[in-house]
């Protein structure tokens, strides 16, 4: 049987141990954010806006849509394949995507996880691994 | 002015206007208001881009003369752009037909639920798919068909792909269509092609001065996203000219070959199709009349033929501009209604801002934020100017003079 005490440093250390993991993992999706955003300025801004609002009637807004908060695989297959004449929650919108497959998979999953944490979105990162499987299955 | 206990939105001082002029609220809350007409009776009719409880067509009176409409109903269970009244019928179009209503001698349709179909199987592939109309005085009617597509491009908007020579869009597309106004179940075999190589036009009037068809066409997009090695975002902001257009039948304006440049004043080969943003082209292809800013986006045109406006007014065109989108990373533009006077069926001055701040912003970084965007215009039988916005369906007066 462990003691009080015992049991206080167990803990602490477990807590000290965690701290610089969650810290490196925020660093990580804050940098992988930064260089989206460098991908999405200039790739997607002039259609979905400076505050992913996009075009009323015409191109898709980011902020707060079920296929930006929802499933991821979709999410990428839209940006490697592009998307058109498809209702995003009960709208249409006339103008089609383009493919954006030229792109890295770093930089598909770079931009994602900057739209996903960005435009009143609180998503969870898109690896690179995510973006490497759906391409080759694709 | 309050307009009323429970809208303490004051927007009758938000719209700025030159001095003389004045702006009431007609109507608000319309939903997505396209274009509008007016009988000769005070009647006005609006197309609405989506259904209102299942319908897409609102008639609005103002039976007590205060400038606000007090009675409204609706009908026509298709969605839509276009709008006119000429004679004794109402012409509306949804994307793919053209419809006829029949008004009675108080202006009121007394067919609502069995309108006759002019028009039927217009290509609708969503991008560019509003139908305006307009009508000339020998019983013609002139309908959009705007392209499915930014610049003719392989691949739609992407970068690197080439543009299409010849482009196969212009054989159902990409051009002014002319139907008979008074024929049932008219079709692409039985229409003319009556003018080609325009994008798209929203905006379109019969000039009564001279007789003629005048076309504001919504100018390409994405210079320098599709080609950063010709044009950087600001040029690509301003260019290429939205550009007024004033056709005869067999007219070419170009589109997708080339652009106008309203700085260099020359019609230039577009890059898809061999261009550098400074090689001319289109030798065949006309010239526009009037050359505005890119991307404002002209949804309306109306050539004013009221007497309640100054002199200066008279024939002149007044042009509804929705807002621009494609000048992002720049601040966005237009959501004006601007005016060029007009002499002789030809522009005689520079354009001017008539009616400016639908948006209610000083500064608008995406179209999203413009509180209201205009859309269509039309002229009341007492030549009060009426500007309908599509974001939250309210329709503007603009009177001159005492009241």
């Amino acid at each position: 049987m462990m003691g009080v005490r015992q049991k206080c440093v167990k803990f602490a250390f477990r807590f000290l141990m965690i701290v610089p993991i969650l810290a490196s993992t925020a660093s990580v999706i804050a940098q992988t954010a930064d260089k989206g955003k460098l991908v999405y300025d200039t790739n997607c801004l002039a259609c979905h806006q400076i505050d992913g609002s996009g075009v009323p009637m015409l191109n898709p807004t980011l902020q707060g849509t079920s296929f930006v908060k929802g499933d991821k695989a979709r999410l990428i297959r839209i940006v490697l394949n592009g998307l058109k004449n498809t209702e995003i929650d009960g709208e249409m919108y006339d103008n089609p995507m383009p493919p954006f497959a030229s792109l890295s998979d770093e930089d598909v999953a770079a931009v994602l996880t900057f739209v996903r944490s960005n435009f009143k979105n609180k998503e969870s990162a898109v690896k690179t691994e995510e973006v490497t499987t759906i391409r080759k299955g694709k | 002015m309050i307009l009323s206990g429970f809208n303490p939105h004051v927007e009758e001082d938000t719209i700025k206007v030159p001095t003389g002029f004045k702006v009431g609220i007609f109507a608000e809350g319309l939903g997505t208001a396209r274009h509008i007409a007016f009988t000769p009776q005070g009647n006005a009719y609006i197309k609405l881009a989506k259904l209102v409880d299942g319908k897409g067509i609102v008639m609005l009176q103002d039976a007590d003369k205060d400038g606000k409409a007090e009675k409204k109903s609706m009908f026509g269970d298709f969605t839509g752009t276009g709008m006119v009244v000429k004679g004794n019928y109402l012409y509306a179009s949804s994307d793919q037909e053209i419809f006829r209503y029949t008004l009675d001698a108080n202006g009121v349709v007394t067919n609502r639920d069995s309108p006759e179909k002019l028009v039927t199987g217009l290509i609708n592939r969503r991008q560019h798919a509003a139908k305006a109309i307009a009508l000339d005085n020998k019983g013609n009617l002139y309908v959009n068909i705007g392209a499915f597509s930014n610049a003719c491009q392989e691949v739609d908007r992407t970068k690197g792909s080439k543009g299409m020579m010849p482009c196969p869009i212009l054989d159902s597309a990409g051009g002014i269509w002319q139907f008979s106004a008074a024929k049932m179940n008219q079709t692409y075999g039985t229409g003319k092609r009556y003018a080609t190589g325009l994008r798209n036009i929203v905006g379109l009037d019969w000039n009564t001065e001279n007789d003629q068809l005048f076309v504001m066409q919504h100018g390409r997009d994405m210079l320098f996203q599709l080609y950063p090695e010709y044009f950087d975002a600001k040029q690509s902001a301003e260019l290429p000219a939205e550009c007024m257009y004033a056709l005869k039948q067999g007219d070419d304006a170009g589109w997708p070959y080339i652009y106008y440049d309203q700085n260099q004043k020359k019609k230039i080969l577009a890059p898809e199709f061999g261009g550098d943003g400074k090689k001319t082209g289109g030798e065949k292809a006309i010239d526009p009349v009037v050359a505005f800013p890119g991307h404002l986006a002209p949804n309306g045109l109306l050539f004013y033929k009221g007497k309640m406006f100054p002199t200066k007014y008279k024939n002149g065109a007044f042009i509804a501009f929705h807002g621009s989108w494609n000048r992002a990373p720049e601040k966005q533009q237009g959501y004006f209604v601007a005016f060029v006077p007009f002499k002789g069926g030809k522009p005689s001055g520079p354009y001017e801002v008539f009616a400016d701040n639908f948006s209610e912003l000083t500064s608008i970084d995406a179209p999203g934020q413009a509180v209201h965007r205009p859309c269509g215009l039309a002229e009341g039988p007492d030549g009060a100017l009426y500007v309908t916005d599509d974001v939250k369906g309210t329709v503007y007066k603009i009177t001159y003079g005492g009241k």
